[in-house]
């Protein structure tokens, strides 16, 4: 751990955001996790995509379990809102918050441990719900707080630290996400910024439950050979299907790209994402063909990442709810107690 | 690009700016950390060796390290590192008994003209080596320039007989008021070496009309403040205008403001930001209530009878011609009459060796100045070396030093029988400063202060007596924050590339984001491709070689806090933190040495 705190100083031709901000406006405390961290990287991916988009830190409620994982919303966005909950409970906070005030932009993190054990069924039911968040997953397949035992997330055949065979099956937080609905699913590596910082970008711009499973890997009891969660592995068996621009308004970047290689999608806050084919015959909207595509690779002992599939329509679960446009939390006494008048003639219309 | 060659002795070197931008390659960061740890001795000791005068220095130093100053870029202003010089020499104890002793002499006998900071050092460095040194002065104390030019203001006689004296006491002879008025007859004694430090003996004439007229009212600067200096002068006029705008003409309007001058004014050619005086001189100058005039050429002297009235200015403006050079034209308004007293003209000084015949084997240029080889200081004749002023004009003593040591090297190799082209290579450390896992041998945490002013004696005071000294220098408290404030840009970065994992953690942790991992190019392309804007080429990319993804590692080193962070937070050592640390070549350290230096 660094004992001192990061300098003040910064770089004088950094450049400014829209609101004036350098990415180093972004930054919280100093890292706590091990040297090296994958976690770290997503963290600085992360405090590049809210500065990218110039996001006000006050509109952003970061929302974490347990783990290492979870450690990281202190070390992004200081000056955000900030819940830090249960193992495994995170999911359920952060619906309940978005239920409460819808105007936030609300970033789950999380990681294998509190996402595919002990919050599995958390992690499914925003997922199902359509909760309007980006959910990041730092998937390190190790418990790395307890010494490196294997996770959820560990694929069956790899190897612990110690040299034990992990005889489990993985869960693939991707393939679920799919399955259950996710309208915006994702996969990165924490060591290829260029790739995870627009993904993160176009999350935090999709409506609707936006999952990215990022793999992380630790240094400290993950990073051997065996591991299929180490740097060597994942960039000698990384399948990028695409890479991706997010283009926010104020930005008419001059893309020039060959045609037929871009498609581009329009988000909901009116920004576009330029995905950039790598895989010709990838359609990240088809999401039964992003499901068969995972697998085939996956047998393969590939690692598919990118944009895997995007629903520019999605809906939300305040959409499915039909609640009102105004954040409950912002909602007046009397118009949530509207009178016992108003009481009876409620009770009337249902009798 | 290649990859960096960290080996080359000045490629850490030149990350060392003000080390660098020092002509005595002062160790700036070493010094200022001791400093720091109230180590005033051992940091005197570092800038003795290598700058001889740290007291004298710390008072009147140019400063060339302080614009190089790398905090300079990180914030407004660079650390004080001239004043820190100064706390060394003010709060160190007895170290008489650490300097060299005068050794038993080898025989052979060196000459030098003139008494001043190239000829001390010259001397400093061959006495203890058993040369038998006789320096021959004009003026009865040694010094030179540094006792007769700089007002006792900024620099008491106190700090200058010291300095001078742990020279002296090697065993150098001083023959005070002993002016060498013939090379020829110096060169019949049969010295085995004369090394001529004489400085830029005389001042520049202003030959305008009404200069002769008027010259009882008329002074030339230096030689006026050298006659201040040893008590000849006394008083000047009420109304003084000081004509010239380098240091010099700040010295005599301050001296003019203690000997009775109650409007003092400096008049200068050129616009208040080219004026050759160094910044803070001029704000000391305007603390005084000195008015700085500027564009204002004097045309004429007035007088009455031969009684000075005043001097006739004709107004010009800054023009700027295609190649960026600027003329001074006339601005076509009126001229001005200022009136005064007394004129101080203090515009330049030129060498002047009329003691020097023809026929002595030493030839001089076009300009009059003596053939000296800028590396080795010798003349045409062999046996004469020159150095300081007297070598290539007019510099400050930070320079007559660094060519005393060079000249000294240049003498003793001479007179070992060696080549004296050939020049021993400096001897260089690199060692790791990890203690623990993220515990370094240097403070690593950086200050967020700005720079700490030197306080100074109140004015009402300070204007009465020529010889109270203005400036107080630091307390050991202001002395401490300030040190603090140094980057110890001596503690490098060094990477290893076989080490490197590429997990980002050195990118994500930089503050300055110095650190990219890209891929290679040429350096143009590179600047362009860093993480942050790269606006500055004279500081070098650090390249590594190729890494595992085929991608380099690539660092600017222009603005790196040196906090160690990349360090702190690479999982496999591959960053490390490695003082360096760089001997210069003196007389006699030929042979690498075992020295010890503090740690």
């Amino acid at each position: 751990m660094t004992y001192i705190a990061k300098p003040k100083f910064h770089h004088p031709g950094l450049k400014k955001n829209e609101l004036g901000y350098t990415h180093r406006d972004y930054e919280g405390k100093i890292s706590t996790l091990c040297a090296g961290c994958g976690h770290d990287s997503i963290t600085a991916s992360i405090i590049e995509a809210c500065y990218e988009l110039s996001i006000e830190p006050h509109r952003v409620a970061k929302i974490s379990g347990i783990g290492c994982s979870s450690k990281t919303p202190d070390y992004f966005l200081g000056n955000s809102h900030g819940f830090n909950t249960v193992h495994g409970r995170m999911p359920s906070v952060l619906t309940g918050a978005n239920l409460a005030n819808r105007d936030l932009i609300y970033l789950g993190v999380s990681g294998d441990g509190d996402s595919a054990s002990i919050g599995f069924g958390q992690f499914a039911h925003s997922i199902r719900r359509g909760v309007n968040m980006t959910y990041i997953v730092e998937n390190n397949g190790v418990y790395g707080l307890t010494k490196g035992q294997f996770s959820a997330t560990a694929d069956r055949g790899s190897k612990s630290k110690k040299g034990a065979t992990n005889t489990d099956n993985a869960i693939d937080l991707v393939a679920i996400a799919l399955q259950l609905g996710a309208t915006f699913v994702a996969r990165s590596f924490s060591g290829d910024k260029s790739q995870l910082v627009p993904l993160i970008a176009a999350a935090i711009g999709h409506k609707g439950a936006s999952f990215i499973d990022v793999i992380s890997p630790c240094i400290a009891f993950n990073n051997h050979a065996g591991s299929t969660k180490s740097f060597d592995y994942v960039r000698e068996h990384n399948d990028a299907v695409n890479r991706l621009d997010v283009l926010v308004g104020r930005d008419p970047i001059a893309v020039d790209y060959a045609p037929g290689t871009v498609q581009m999608v329009e988000q909901h806050d009116g920004s576009k994402i330029a995905l950039r084919k790598i895989d010709a015959d990838y359609d990240p909207h088809d999401r039964l063909g992003a499901q068969t595509f995972l697998q085939k690779h996956a047998a393969k002992g590939q690692i598919v990442t990118g944009l895997l599939y995007v629903d520019p329509d999605a809906e939300d679960l305040h959409e499915h709810l039909n609640t009102v446009e105004t954040p409950l939390n912002t909602l007046e006494a009397d118009t949530l107690c509207p009178g016992s008048a108003m009481l009876d003639k409620f009770n009337a219309s249902l009798r | 690009m290649k990859p960096t060659d960290i080996a080359a002795p000045d490629y850490f070197h030149k990350v060392v700016d003000c080390q660098w931008a020092c002509p005595a390659h002062t160790p700036v960061p070493e010094y200022i950390r001791l400093i720091a740890q109230g180590r005033y001795s051992d940091a005197y000791m570092i800038n003795w060796k290598s700058n001889v005068f740290p007291g004298i220095l710390g008072r009147t130093c140019d400063r060339p390290c302080e614009p190089a100053c790398r905090r300079g870029r990180v914030e407004e202003t660079p650390v004080a590192i001239c004043r820190l010089k100064r706390v060394a020499a003010d709060f160190k104890d007895d170290i008489t008994q650490r300097l060299p002793r005068p050794s038993a002499k080898n025989g052979k006998r060196v000459a030098f003209v003139g008494g001043g900071p190239a000829s001390l050092t010259v001397a400093r460095d061959l006495a203890p080596l058993g040369y038998h040194c006789t320096v021959f002065d004009g003026d009865p104390q040694a010094g030179g320039m540094m006792r007769s030019q700089i007002p006792k203001f900024r620099l008491p006689n106190s700090v200058i007989d010291e300095e001078t004296g742990y020279i002296l006491n090697l065993g150098v002879d001083f023959k005070g008021g002993h002016r060498i008025e013939s090379m020829k007859a110096l060169l019949a004694e049969k010295y085995d070496a004369i090394f001529v430090g004489s400085g830029a003996p005389r001042g520049r004439e202003l030959d305008i009309p009404g200069r002769k007229e008027a010259a009882a009212n008329v002074h030339i600067g230096i030689d006026w403040l050298s006659s201040v200096s040893f008590g000849h002068t006394d008083k000047i006029g009420k109304r003084v205008i000081v004509l010239g705008g380098g240091n010099t003409a700040m010295d005599c309007c301050r001296t003019a403001r203690r000997l009775g001058g109650e409007e003092v004014k400096v008049v200068v050619r050129s616009g208040f930001e080219e004026m050759k005086a160094s910044p803070w001189e001029k704000e000391d100058a305007l603390h005084e209530d000195i008015p700085i005039l500027n564009f204002l050429v004097p045309v004429a002297f007035v007088h009455d009878d031969g009684k000075l009235t005043g001097i006739t200015f004709q107004k010009v403006k800054a023009e700027y011609d295609a190649k960026g050079r600027r003329n001074l034209v006339p601005s076509g308004e009126p001229d001005q009459t200022i009136e005064c007293d007394d004129v101080l003209v203090a515009v330049g000084q030129e060498n002047a060796f009329p003691w020097i015949e023809q026929d002595c084997g030493i030839e001089f240029d076009k300009w009059h100045m003596p053939k000296v080889d800028p590396k080795t200081f010798v003349s045409t004749n062999p046996k004469v070396f020159f150095g300081g002023d007297a070598s290539f004009g007019p510099k400050n003593i930070i320079w007559a030093v660094a060519q005393g040591h060079d000249a000294a090297l240049s003498i003793h190799r001479m007179l070992s029988g060696e080549d004296i082209t050939e020049r021993p290579l400096p001897e260089v450390h690199v060692s790791s400063q990890k203690m623990g896992i993220h515990e370094w041998s240097y403070d690593n945490d950086i200050s967020n202060d700005k720079r700490f002013k030197v306080p100074h004696r109140d004015k009402v005071i300070a204007l009465k007596d020529i010889r109270t000294e203005v400036e107080l220098g630091y307390d050991v408290k202001l002395a401490l924050g300030e040190a603090e404030r140094c980057l110890n840009c001596d503690v490098e970065t060094v990477f290893s590339t076989s080490l490197c994992i590429e997990c980002d953690a050195c990118v994500d942790i930089c503050p300055m984001d110095c650190i990219t991992f890209t891929e290679n190019g040429e350096e143009a392309d590179l600047r362009q491709r860093l993480k942050a804007p790269s606006p500055r080429p004279d500081q070098d990319l650090y390249v590594s070689s190729d890494l595992k993804t085929g991608r380099v590692m690539v660092k600017d080193e222009d603005v790196c806090l040196h906090c160690g962070l990349c360090a702190e937070r690479c999982p496999t050592g591959a960053w490390d933190m490695q003082k360096y640390f760089i001997e210069m070549t003196y007389a006699g350290s030929a042979c690498p040495t075992k020295s010890r230096s503090a740690a």
